[in-house]
């Protein structure tokens, strides 16, 4: 008996090429998971490796920065001999800078992929994605200025290869190349600029980082400890199996050949050189201007219906608030009830229209007694008394012995697929859209069992409602399941979309425990 | 399906080891490799470089005492001059043969800065011809400035054509 939610047209439905994109992403997530787990798998945490990386980039970045002697004629010497001579501290923290580096293009680019991937593009993220992609540019133009510091051969040629490339915009009364024309040319004063787009851009790239999570709570600016430590060892060790070092000093009269290039950050110059500056600038401002229209392109995924607030079923317990994954509920003073009381208040442009708020309501639980269950945050599309009217439907018609709930989300494995004789599935917004008296109310309402399934840990696709229910069924957090329940005759299952086939080995299991187990026998 | 707890087995945290490593493989392969020759080998590049004011587009003219009368006080300067430059002409000739011939103009919303001209010829190592002409004045056919030259470039080695403004002439470095 598959009860599924039809109102949810708004969601993303990707085309065909993303389709197949996104299928073979989450085949590669899936195997990841299963040598990670899915909570500490990186293809699930690429925003917050990024962030892991900025802060080992301004870590390094602030040593090297003592370090340096920022003239034209000294800075080469000092970071040479910081690798030659110091490369226990300073040799392996200048690795560590450079690859990590590296590795945050890596994963900024992944990040860019997954979202586009999933959709997240459009809708309530549209800010997030808009306010990302310019940190693309901050982050290339420090990373590319920071090989100008080094001054060797292939900070040269890239500051050179830059400058011939701005000049191709007629923005430089005399070509800005002429600066490299000749050694006397870079004067300490050049030099002075070369630092300040090393370390004005990551303060644009921290201000515009602050932006980019501007809309989300609880932000991962840290990944899960594992996977940072991983990672950290995993760059660590490539420091020093092969550390960086200077090529030879900068040498204007000459060009500099057979460079041990470092393609993932400086490529823009070999393709410069190979089609043209002005092509590269098309390309660059094409693929920009695309990055930042796709979230106005016409296609599926509309606007979300809003949580609506009812002043009189709300207490003001602030849950729906601590719970929202997007800082959607703020509290306002309560107006009619005692001074002090506080109401929920939704922000529509930045509600995701996960229900997860209903979720967090004490007042959604389906026990009181009232006809019409209203809740002091409820989603238009999917009310909660239309669930719990679903619910009593379903468990008075099925015929079965020891029926079994499930209680599923959209975005996770369908669970409608699992719907039989003694089966009644039922799929929410998102898994943390359940209030976890459903559990109990279905049991005690002649459900033998009850399964809840939502996205793998990390995979949830508002974040925090997998994470949110499996606290709320341990009872750790609030609203939980209450400890009379028993624990043998509920069940969760963490699975993505995909994942059916286990879905219904995990349900299969539960019918043979329950058959065996002292759960209730309904005799209709 | 996972509940996403860490409860890996030896086959899981070798893979972790392995997928490490190919991520620091990934970063450390192509953060040095494969190296980048931005010139041919046996190559040399020739960089023809100004930025050149050029002379006024016409001559100054005296004022008559009645054209002084009707300015301000403050702007009766006898002599006028134009503040439009003339544009710049630039041909270079590498062993005879013409491979660049570019009129450069003035900058500036009056015309009145800099002509820039800047552009790079890869060329074989080894001795060449150069003939460099430049006209820097309106009013004169021709070329002002003429330097003819035999260089020898070795390998790698870049050659600057320039223009010193200090002693008006065309510079080869």
């Amino acid at each position: 008996m598959a009860q599924s939610d039809p109102l949810a047209t708004h969601r993303h439905a990707p085309g065909r090429l993303r389709g197949l994109a996104l299928n073979a992403w989450r085949v590669l997530e899936h195997r990841f998971d299963a040598v990670f787990g899915s909570a500490c798998n990186p293809l699930r945490h690429l925003g917050a490796l990024g962030f892991l990386m900025f802060w080992l980039l301004a870590i390094s970045g602030i040593y090297l920065y003592a370090a340096i002697d920022t003239s034209a004629t000294g800075a080469w010497h000092s970071i040479d001999s910081l690798s030659r001579e110091q490369w226990w501290l300073g040799g392996v923290l200048r690795s560590l800078h450079r690859y990590a580096a590296d590795a945050f293009f890596i994963v900024m680019l992944a990040h860019l992929l997954r979202e586009w991937l999933f959709g997240h593009e459009r809708g309530f993220r549209r800010f997030s994605w808009l306010t990302g992609i310019p940190l693309l540019i901050f982050a290339s133009v420090s990373a590319i200025g920071g090989f100008w510091l080094n001054w060797d051969q292939l900070g040269q040629f890239s500051a050179v290869a830059t400058a011939e490339w701005l000049d191709w915009l007629p923005i430089f009364g005399s070509p800005f190349t002429r600066n490299f024309i000749r050694g006397a040319a870079v004067s300490d004063r050049l030099f002075s600029l070369f630092v300040f787009v090393h370390l004005g851009m990551p303060l644009l790239l921290v201000f515009g980082l602050w932006f980019h999570i501007q809309r989300i709570s609880r932000a991962a600016v840290f990944p899960p400890r594992p996977l940072a430590l991983g990672t950290l060892a995993a760059l660590l060790a490539l420091a020093l199996a092969r550390p960086v070092m200077s090529q030879a000093a900068a040498d204007l009269a000459i060009v500099p050949t057979a460079l041990e290039y470092d393609w993932l950050l400086l490529a823009v110059h070999p393709l410069t050189y190979a089609i043209s500056a002005g092509g590269v600038w098309m390309l660059l401002a094409g693929t920009l201007g695309l990055l930042l229209a796709l979230p106005f392109l016409p296609g599926k995924g509309g606007t979300a219906p809003v949580a609506v607030v009812s002043p009189a079923d709300c207490n003001g317990c602030r849950r729906c608030f601590d719970d929202c994954p997007y800082a959607a509920v703020t509290m306002i003073s309560h107006p009619i009830r005692r001074m002090g009381r506080e109401l929920a208040q939704v922000d529509p442009v930045l509600c995701a229209s996960c229900g997860i708020c209903t979720g967090a309501c004490p007042s959604s639980t389906p026990f009181r007694s009232t006809a019409t269950l209203t809740t002091g945050i409820d989603m238009p599309q999917a009310p909660i008394d239309a669930l719990r009217g679903r619910l009593r439907r379903a468990l008075a018609v099925m015929k079965a012995p020891q029926p079994i709930v499930v209680f599923g989300c959209d975005h996770g494995a369908r669970v409608t697929s699992l719907a039989t004789d003694d089966v009644a599935a039922f799929s929410l917004l998102c898994i943390g859209a359940l209030p976890p008296a459903f559990v109990e109310y279905a049991l005690r309402d002649g459900a033998a069992a009850v399964m809840v399934s939502g996205c793998r840990a990390g995979g949830c696709e508002f974040r925090l409602g997998q994470r949110w229910t499996e606290q709320r069924l341990a009872g750790t957090r609030e609203p939980h399941v209450r400890a009379s329940v028993p624990r043998e005759r509920l069940v969760t299952v963490w699975a993505d979309r995909g994942d059916e086939g286990a879905l219904h080995a995990e349900l299969d299991q539960l019918r043979m425990r329950v058959r065996t187990s002292s759960a209730p026998v309904r005799h209709v | 399906m996972s509940d996403g707890k860490p409860q890996l087995g030896a086959t899981a945290w070798a893979g972790q080891v392995l997928l490490y490593a190919l991520f620091a493989l990934l970063v450390g392969v192509f953060s040095n490799w494969p190296t980048y020759r931005h010139l041919a080998e046996g190559q040399s590049l020739i960089k023809l470089s100004f930025s050149h004011t050029g002379k006024p587009v016409s001559e100054c003219h005296t004022q008559s005492a009645e054209q002084l009368a009707k300015l301000p006080p403050n702007m009766r300067a006898p002599v006028r001059c134009p503040r439009e430059r003339s544009p710049i002409v630039v041909e270079l000739d590498i062993d005879g043969t013409a491979v660049f011939r570019h009129t450069a103009l003035p900058s500036g919303l009056a015309k009145d800065g800099a002509a820039s001209v800047y552009h790079r010829f890869p060329i074989v190592s080894g001795s060449h011809r150069l003939v460099v002409r430049v006209n820097d004045d309106l009013r004169r056919t021709g070329f002002t400035h003429v330097r003819e030259d035999s260089v020898t470039l070795s390998p790698a080695q870049i050659l600057v054509i320039d223009f010193d403004p200090a002693t008006q002439t065309i510079t080869l470095q």
